[in-house]
């Protein structure tokens, strides 16, 4: 179902967490909240949730307002960091713990846990499931009572990274088949961008920007933004018609608006390594391999020190001299 | 919700407080300030709280050392040891007093009072002590491992809530115990109270006295409150992994079996050998069974009343203890543990009155001796309820909410089923407490009731050591059941 916060502030003790945040989710929508930790993310979630009350502001959930309503009448599932399941009960009484007494109770438990991958581990207890695959129940007992939002909060903080990646996807098709509405909130710009289908960045208690994970990348409304998403080797510079100079020569910019002193982007992906005579030039500072790619610090003649991102099969050693070139049009954000 | 019950816990809780002050105020200021400016009064209280101190302090070295040495080492017969630590609960302190003192008569005064007091409290520490150990999670240990500390940096800070809480528990022992310390003829303020309260038409001495130790008892409480801070101990979410067991050296695998051998051999081999050599050497005394008999059913049902109603007044408090910080909270939290700082003597005393002047229905009948077990064992059963609920971290509780849960389905369905078997533990704490519970029992049983405390204070008094021993030996029987459970409990894998 839709989810529509709007406006909500809360302060703890003195200090504001959340500064009128809004932020609005389609039906069948996997959102991503992304912010650095202490921008107030949880709080947004908990409020959502129904676990803390919001001092201003309202949250509907399927068009419904439900900012006077206990947690219990909201219809919301809830992925907590460390899947908090409960230890006293088998997986399958976990799954079935938010389905009402009789009718199709059990049918639906095998339903959830086959939607999660993990049929067949209904009598388990909790602590015999891996982290994995405790976070994958956890998201089985949210999903089962076909809630109007799913909330997960920092779901795969706990799980070692080549576990991450997979127990991602699952949890993504498993909200996807089940057609949910979900709210991820996360730290990870990686994470929020490969996994949800549109990312709201939060900032001091505010939703700053909310698009698809291309579009937040590629036109990021503020510097804070462009950074945040991805890496950015910013520069000072003065624009004039469309045209950014700065210490990397001129270079076009993505919107043509802006104009005067301000700051230009670049994203290492669009630095091009050259002769150094084709280039701006410098000296390779450092070679880091990952494999299917590399990334190249170089140290310009300039003073300025960018990292550029290449193919993996680099011929450069720290060292070499090299030019630098930028393809395709900048950011640019007036000071 | 959970408000007006642990309101009333703790009403019931501070009623003898107000019988002190009430006593008190009737003697007038003047009597006030004589009797506290005695220095018989300071030494009184030197002596109260040096002792409190040292049996306290040797409790933590022993109850921390032997639970250690149960739930995280390879010791050769650690469950047996795990069952026999819990034991000396078992052991009413009077008696534990008087076998030392027939067999040593020169063991009396201070150094008696507190080698037998040490012994038969240690295992409030050692059980909450075994029971953390049981549930830290490895990975702590081995970060500070890994960070080039012992373990035992992390293992001490992660048992001071469970250890604090034992020993705050031991020192209010120590300071309302009376029977141990008449026995052993060292004079604090518990007896000099009785003293004085026997002595005279003058009760207000015995209330001012009383009074005192009030306060000296309140002020353990904050400082312990105090330390216990702003951290906060639930375990997110659940480790859910074994724990290890150290493999101990040769050397220390034999000083660790000497140590917990020695351990229960003064603290539960002594008195039963004792016991046994008299109730053998008593043999020529007549025993009457149907005395045994209801004195036995006597005892039984008025413990299992008071542990009852204790943990049912307890569960308000411990919650709201474990999950609110704040005036109230603890202002709750801390009036119930007023109650068992004040003698039982004391306890009784202001009920008797309380009776007599508002509920003579009730005058020596059995609801006032169960209230008077209720106060005086609140403590140990908020303890209890509020170290469970800790076991259930509030996540567990959200999570429930958002299935569908009202704040009451919660508790009943997810919070006390995970609390529960802490719960249950610190109800069969009071049952077994309760049993061995001697002046208020004394004061407040209904006419004509014998329990076997008193059976026991009664035969013992007149020197009838023979006839006093099948008592005794009941009350040790009965009382090691639990404390059997209890102990099994600490040792079993899955604790």
């Amino acid at each position: 179902m839709r989810l529509k916060v709007d406006g909500v502030s809360k302060e703890f003790g003195g200090t504001r967490v959340l500064a009128g945040a809004s932020l609005s989710v389609a039906d069948g929508e996997l959102a991503a909240v992304l912010g650095p930790s202490g921008c107030g993310k949880t709080t947004l979630l908990r409020i959502v949730a129904g676990f803390e009350s919001a001092d201003a502001g309202t949250v509907a959930i399927g068009g419904v307002d439900v900012t006077g309503l206990p947690p219990e009448r909201r219809r919301i599932g809830i992925v907590p960091q460390e899947a908090a399941l409960f230890p006293h009960l088998t997986v399958a009484r976990n799954v079935a713990f938010g389905l009402p007494r009789g009718g199709r109770r059990d049918e639906r438990v095998a339903e959830c846990l086959n939607l999660v991958g993990l049929s067949g581990y209904g009598e388990r207890m909790p602590h015999e499931l891996s982290g994995g695959q405790q976070q994958r129940v956890a998201l089985a007992r949210a999903l089962a009572p076909r809630p109007g939002v799913v909330l997960l909060d920092e779901p795969f903080n706990a799980l070692d990274r080549s576990l991450r990646v997979s127990v991602r996807e699952d949890v993504r098709d498993a909200l996807k088949k089940a057609d949910a509405t979900a709210v991820l909130v996360t730290h990870d710009q990686e994470e929020a961008m490969s996994m949800a289908d549109t990312v709201a960045v939060m900032r001091e208690g505010l939703i700053v920007q909310k698009g698809d994970p291309a579009s937040v990348y590629a036109a990021p409304h503020d510097l804070g933004v462009a950074t945040f998403v991805g890496e950015a080797v910013v520069l000072d510079a003065s624009a004039e018609r469309g045209v950014a100079s700065c210490a990397l020569g001129s270079l076009p910019l993505r919107s043509g608006g802006g104009g005067g002193r301000g700051r230009v982007a670049v994203r290492p992906e669009q630095f091009v390594v050259t002769p150094p005579e084709a280039g701006v030039a410098g000296l390779v500072e450092r070679v880091e391999f990952f494999g299917h790619d590399a990334a190249l610090t170089v140290a310009l003649d300039n003073g300025v020190v960018i990292r550029a991102r290449t193919r993996g099969d680099v011929p450069h050693r720290p060292g070499d001299r090299v030019g630098v070139g930028v393809e395709g049009p900048v950011l640019f954000f007036e000071l | 919700m959970l408000l007006v019950p642990a309101v009333f816990a703790a009403l019931v809780s501070l009623l003898p407080i107000v019988y002190l002050v009430v006593r008190a105020a009737e003697g007038g200021l003047g009597v006030v300030a004589e009797t506290l400016w005695r220095a018989r009064t300071l030494e009184l209280a030197v002596r109260s709280l040096g002792l409190a101190a040292v049996v306290t302090l040797l409790c933590v070295v022993i109850g921390v050392s032997l639970a250690w040495l149960v739930v995280r080492t390879d010791l050769p017969g650690r469950r047996v040891f795990g069952v026999l630590a819990a034991l000396p609960l078992a052991v009413p302190s009077y008696v534990a007093a008087y076998t030392w003192v027939a067999a040593l008569p020169d063991l009396s005064g201070f150094w008696g009072s507190v080698m037998v007091l040490t012994l038969v409290s240690y295992p409030y520490v050692y059980l909450p002590a075994a029971a953390a150990l049981a549930r830290l999670d490895p990975a702590m240990e081995e970060v500070a491992l890994s960070l080039g500390r012992g373990r035992m940096s992390v293992v001490l800070r992660q048992l001071r809530p469970s250890v604090a809480a034992g020993g705050l528990l031991v020192a209010m022992y120590v300071l309302a115990e009376f029977g141990a310390v008449a026995i052993m003829r060292f004079d604090v303020f518990t007896t000099q109270i009785y003293t004085s309260y026997r002595a005279g038409f003058d009760r207000t001495p015995a209330a001012v006295l009383g009074l005192l130790l009030v306060v000296v008892t309140s002020a353990i409480v904050v400082a312990e409150a105090r330390s216990r801070g702003r951290a906060s101990y639930a375990t997110r979410g659940a480790p859910a992994r074994r724990r290890r067991v150290v493999a101990l050296r040769p050397a220390a695998r034999v000083a660790g079996l000497a140590w917990s051998t020695s351990v229960a051999v003064a603290a539960v081999g002594f008195p039963f050998a004792a016991i046994c050599y008299w109730l053998l050497d008593g043999a020529s005394a007549e025993l009457r069974p149907a005395e045994l008999f209801s004195a036995f059913g006597a005892t039984l049902s008025m413990s299992a009343a008071g542990a009852l109603v204790s943990t049912a007044l307890a569960v308000p408090v411990g919650v709201i203890a474990a999950r609110h910080r704040g005036r109230t909270a603890s202002f709750l939290e801390q009036s119930t543990y007023v109650g068992h700082a004040l003698p039982g003597i004391v306890i009784a005393l202001s009920l008797v009155f309380f009776g007599v002047r508002y509920a003579y229905p009730l005058y020596q009948r059995w609801p006032m001796l169960v209230l008077a077990y209720a106060v005086l064992f609140l403590p140990a059963a908020v303890g209890a309820v509020r170290a469970s609920v800790l076991q259930a971290p509030p996540v567990v509780e959200e999570v429930a909410r958002s299935l569908g849960r009202g704040p009451l389905a919660v508790m009943r369905e997810v919070t006390l089923p995970l609390a529960l078997p802490g719960v249950l533990a610190g109800g069969a704490l009071v049952f077994l407490t309760a049993m061995k519970e001697l002046p208020a029992t004394l004061l407040l049983r209904p006419t004509g009731m014998e329990t076997l405390a008193t059976r026991l204070w009664t035969e013992t008094g007149s020197g009838a050591y023979g006839a006093a021993a099948p008592y005794a030996a009941l009350l040790m029987l009965v009382a090691a059941v639990p404390g059997f459970v209890l102990g099994h409990r600490s040792t079993r894998e899955d604790a």
